[in-house]
């Protein structure tokens, strides 16, 4: 039999796990963003050593699954004497692994803006930090929201690896309640569905943003 | 920290049967992705909405959920529908149902990709529907879809490693379990990443090699 029972039960169990899944998935964009950032202007810059290290990022992190990833940061870097925790070193990897994709992302959005405007930008007396802050990286997220809120979505996919090195979020108490009452599928769908609305929901904020922000004058 | 390479080559037939176990699961998991894919794609497409919308709701639940998930329904929720799998079937099926979702989204770009005018002439020359799809669609649509397609066969490449977390013997588990016996984790990871980033690196070469010599036709197929 379908049990209901247990899905109700253990829903706000669940719940108040979600909220761990949506804060790692979350915070490790916001810092992917800005890793990503800095990653996409070193490869558009005229230094070959930046060009070179943004290459090199963008193709292992990209390269390399991240589950391998995680295991890497989980097991290795107690050996190289870091010690944090297993949460604090798997928000900080899928931050390195979004941040690759991100810089890809960003990449299309830096090439998308005229030159002319950062040539008027630079007559006007910014600086190259003032030009990359209040000019390219608010243009270049306008013109790649979908790709950007589409990434998102796709860190909180991935978030759910991170029950494999051993964080709580909701897949991993998904698991321990799963195997503790015997009845997988009840809760793996349950679990499933959180995913699902959190995900509906970013794209809805996603499609409130993209049509709050379009740009007419960007091209 | 000492780094003894010798953990690898002691195991160098395990690892070879692991890296070989990924590549068939790639294989297989893309092979039958495609083909549920364009099922669901062409079904979507020139079927009543009564059998689009269930797919429509297939294609969203599994991109809108994560794949170790919907690998912990197949496997361990299984059983509830009498649905036994060994973890490597169970794999495989959820590799090929959440790549189909999204090959099935690829392929849907291509068919109205193709200039409704085209479909319109074929139909009036009196092509069957099928055939028009066959013998018009495909064949133009396939030269457009192409790097989406080899994109995603390669992003199916790396998701192979989550099917260690269900036991399946591929080459991230064989590591994982070489690894946690001797201890030598920097040596195991390191050479584990190192063989998937490789491995990307010239699939992904392949692809770009393969859209070049395709690009050729686009040009004739868009005059």
């Amino acid at each position: 039999m379908f049990d209901f029972n247990l899905i109700i039960k253990s829903l706000p169990m669940l719940l108040e796990a979600s909220v761990w899944t949506v804060v790692y998935s979350l915070t490790s964009v916001a810092i992917g963003f800005c890793i990503g950032t800095l990653m996409c202007a070193a490869g558009l810059s005229a230094s070959r050593l930046g060009r070179g290290i943004s290459a090199f990022y963008v193709s292992f992190f990209r390269g390399v699954p991240l589950l391998v990833q995680l295991l890497i940061s989980y097991y290795c870097l107690p050996l190289i004497g870091v010690n944090v925790p297993s949460s604090v070193a798997a928000v900080g990897t899928l931050a390195l692994c979004t941040g690759a994709y991100l810089a890809e992302i960003l990449r299309g959005g830096f090439l998308g803006i005229s030159p002319g405007l950062i040539e008027a930008a630079r007559m006007v007396g910014l600086s190259r930090r003032q030009i990359l802050t209040r000019i390219e990286v608010p243009l270049a997220v306008r013109l790649t929201l979908p790709a950007l809120v589409n990434e998102t979505t796709m860190m909180v996919k991935a978030s759910s690896l991170i029950s494999v090195v051993g964080v709580l979020e909701l897949t991993r108490l998904a698991q321990n309640i799963a195997t503790s009452t015997f009845q997988p599928l009840e809760i793996y769908l349950t679990a499933g569905a959180i995913y699902f609305v959190i995900n509906g929901a970013i794209t809805l904020l996603g499609q409130l943003a993209e049509s709050r922000f379009r740009l007419e004058t960007a091209r | 920290m000492s780094f003894n390479l010798a953990i690898l080559t002691d195991n160098w037939r395990e690892i070879l049967d692991g890296m070989a176990l990924t590549i068939l699961i790639w294989a297989a998991g893309t092979a039958i992705g495609l083909a549920v894919g364009l099922a669901v794609a062409v079904v979507q497409l020139f079927t009543n909405r009564w059998l689009a919308a269930p797919l429509a709701l297939y294609v969203a639940v599994m991109r809108g959920t994560p794949f170790l998930i919907q690998l912990f329904v197949i496997y361990y929720g299984g059983p509830f529908f009498g649905l036994d799998l060994t973890p490597l079937t169970a794999g495989i099926a959820g590799l090929a149902l959440y790549g189909g979702a999204y090959f099935s989204e690829i392929f849907r770009a291509g068919f109205l990709s193709v200039p409704p005018g085209q479909i319109e002439a074929a139909r009036m020359m009196g092509i069957g529907r099928l055939d028009i799809v066959r013998h018009v669609q495909l064949p133009q649509m396939l030269v457009i879809i192409l790097p989406a397609l080899a994109n995603m066969t390669v992003l199916l490449s790396k998701e192979t490693a989550v099917l260690s977390v269900i036991t399946v013997n591929e080459l991230t588990s064989v590591i994982q379990s070489i690894g946690s016996t001797t201890f030598a984790f920097a040596e195991t990871l390191l050479f584990l990443a190192l063989v998937y980033w490789a491995f990307l690196e010239i699939v992904t070469a392949a692809a770009r090699r393969l859209e070049k010599r395709v690009g050729r036709f686009m040009l004739r197929s868009q005059s």
